[in-house]
This record gives C-alpha cells, structure tokens and sequence, in this order.
C-alpha cells in the first residue's frame, strides 16, 4: 500500500516538474529572437478593442510588410462594429493596389465574445465568462497564429492564455506581441500587467519612456498616434 | 470682426465623444464662459453633447452674444473638427489625436466621475509637454481665461515603424 502510495507521489511530483520545466522553457525561448524562420509568411492574428485601441493597432498594421505577415486574422468583440469596418477599410486600400481575389484569403475578420460587458453584474459574469472563455478556445483552436498582436483590449487576455497553453503543450507555437495603449503613461493596463506579469508577451511595448523605467522587461517605441 | 455671414466665424467646437459628459456641457453652457470666449473673438458654440442629459440652450448670436448649437451624435465630427478654431474636448484618446493631427488648438477636459481615470494620465501628459491644454470642469472658466494658445507646440506624428521593426528583428525578417 505505501509502496503505491510513494509512486503516486514520485509521479506527480515528476508530472509537476516536467510541466513548469516545460513552462520555464517556453518563457525563456519566448524572449529570444526566433532562430529558424525564414522568408515565408506568418498567419497573424490581430486583436481590436475599440475606438483609440483600434486606430493604434492599424497604424502598427499599416506599416508591416503584408507579404509577411499574411494571412491577417482581425478580431474583435461581437459588441463592437466600428473596429472591424476600421480593418477592412484598411484591407480594401491594400487591395487597390493589386488583384482583389486573393482579398479574402489574406484578411479574415473574426467576432469574439465578451466576457463581461460595462455595467454587468458579478454573478451573471461568471456564466458569461465561461461562455467567452469556450468560444475563445474554438477560435483559436481553428485559427492557431504564429503571431499575435494585441494593445489592450480585454479580449486578448483569454486569447493570449490560450496561445501561451498550446505553446507550453506543443500545439502551436505562436510569437506575441503586446503593445501597450498611447493612453497609458504613468501605469500598465490591466490587461498589458497581467501579461506582463505572467510573462505570456513575447515582447512588450510602451509608447512613455517614463513605463519603460518602471517595467524594465519593455521596449520604448515611441508614439504610435 | 461682427460680420455673421459665414466668413468670419470662429467655431468653438466641444465633444463628448461616446460618452456622457453632462459637466463639461453645463461647464461651456455658463454665461462667464460663453462671455469669456466672445471676449476672445469666437462667435459660434457648438457642442456634441452625446448621451448626456443636460441640454444646453440653443442661440441664434443675433443679439452680438455667442451662437449656440448643438447636437447629440454625428457621422462628421472630423468635418466640425475641421471647421473649427478652438476644440474643447473629453479626454478619450480617439478625440484627442485627432484634433492634434489637425493642428487645431485643443482643451482637454477630464471627466472626473469615470470610475477608471486613467484617461487623465495621457492629457497631462501631454500638456505637459505643451501640446494641449488639460482642465477639470469647474476649472474649465479659469484656463479659458488665461489660455495663450500661441505657446502650444504642434504635436509631431505618430511612427509605428519601431515597433515593426523589433517585430521583424524578433520573427527574423529582414527589415528592409
């Protein structure tokens, strides 16, 4: 009995241990250059948040090299309609310049639940951020970016767990990239601490140099407006 | 200067954006501001007063006072933005940089009662940096007053190729 006992044990122990060397070494290989991709092109997925967030996200977006980084998933919340109008009139201005067929295969735009609306209260919350939670994996599931880009919105938190979890478990690899809103000067987002904390960002941006010195791990950039 | 043809108007244009803002509407609705921004050589108040409930009263500016208009929301606010000599805005960043990107002079007011007010950080920011002016509701009357718009510096462009760049150096493209 206690022989079974002691190889319970000595077998979650080493699953324990396996796991956050796993995890350890995902962190670490995530704050590296990637060492092995070449020329080809990466699916990147792109969250948007609504008013300022978005006009930041495609200003950054206008200025990537489209050949690269396609196809282009943009994603937003099933409350917000002006973020993705934003995308596609983006999308469509890239299109002019060449044949237009290919349009929808290069840009895919994409709705998400909210986990929480402002204004709900706490206990129907825990339904609906069960509710957005599932449909946040289902997206991924069937997305599986190589690349993330989010600024802030609630929305990419769920979303970057989920790219982290299939980094850890050997799914996906995917590079994230937060940067954090213009709006934030003096402290991090929710959002961008959380990620920030946990380490899930690949790189980190600010636009104030004052938050680059109090969160050493980040990247000045300067302003994105 | 007094003609009311169309020519010579010089717009004071204030927005709430999505929001509701009923403080700062009141705020601008105040005969010592109304009074205070005539005295300065504007002629035309419009406000975008969003979801607020507090409704400012509207003025035709026949007598030689300010005209007053205004309306809730509006598929053009760039082109108010535009026409405009002085904006007098709420502290969203949407709003903010695209009055900046005009190089129209701009106040900024903060909305204390958002339970998240961290939307102050960026407007003092940048008017600590002399880009805008930033104000409270019940401070609105005094920066009006002692405002000298001609010490505002033009806010140079966003660039977000840096951060594209340690995108491409972190993926391993090539930044060409």
């Amino acid at each position: 009995m206690t022989m079974v006992f002691t190889f319970a044990i000595t077998l979650t122990v080493a699953a324990f241990t396996v796991i956050v060397t796993r995890i350890i070494y995902v962190v670490y290989k995530s704050s590296k250059p990637l060492s092995k991709l070449g020329p080809q092109s990466v699916s990147t997925l792109i969250v948007l948040g609504s008013g300022g967030h978005t006009a930041e996200m495609l200003n950054l977006v206008a200025v990537l090299q489209k050949d690269k980084f396609t196809p282009r998933i943009y994603i937003a919340a099933s409350t917000d309609n002006m973020s993705l109008q934003k995308a596609s009139a983006l999308e469509a201005s890239l299109v002019d310049e060449r044949d237009d067929e290919t349009m929808s295969k290069k840009a895919l735009f994409m709705q998400i639940y909210r986990s929480r609306e402002v204004g709900q209260s706490y206990l129907t919350s825990i339904g609906t951020t069960l509710i957005a939670i599932i449909h946040a994996l289902w997206l991924m599931i069937k997305i599986r970016p190589q690349v993330i880009l989010c600024n802030g919105p609630g929305t990419c938190v769920p979303l970057c767990l989920i790219a982290f979890f299939f980094k850890v478990v050997g799914i996906r690899w995917s590079s994230i990239f937060y940067v954090e809103s213009i709006a934030r000067v003096r402290r991090l987002s929710l959002s961008g601490l959380l990620l920030y904390k946990l380490r899930i960002a690949d790189q980190f941006f600010v636009q104030w140099p004052q938050l680059q010195r109090k969160y050493r791990r980040t990247h000045f950039v300067g302003c994105l407006m | 200067m007094g003609n009311d043809d169309g020519q010579s108007k010089n717009v004071v244009f204030v927005t709430v954006g999505t929001t509701c803002f009923d403080a700062l509407v009141r705020a601008v609705d105040a005969p010592e501001i109304k009074q205070e921004l005539l005295n300065r050589g504007y002629t035309d108040l419009l406000i975008q007063m969003g979801r607020g409930s507090y409704v400012p009263t509207k003025c035709g500016g026949e007598d030689g006072g300010l005209a007053v208009d205004y309306f809730t929301f509006s598929s053009s606010i760039a082109q108010h933005l535009k026409s405009a000599s002085l904006v007098i805005s709420h502290a969203g960043s949407g709003s903010i940089f695209e009055t900046l990107r005009l190089g129209k002079p701009l106040i900024v007011v903060v909305n204390e009662d958002l339970m998240d007010n961290h939307q102050s950080e960026l407007a003092e920011e940048l008017a600590e940096r002399k880009h805008l002016l930033c104000a409270r509701p019940q401070m609105l009357h005094q920066t009006i007053s002692t405002m000298n718009l001609e010490f505002l510096i033009p806010y140079p462009p966003g660039d977000a190729t840096p951060v594209a760049k340690l995108i491409n150096k972190h993926l391993g493209f090539s930044n060409d």
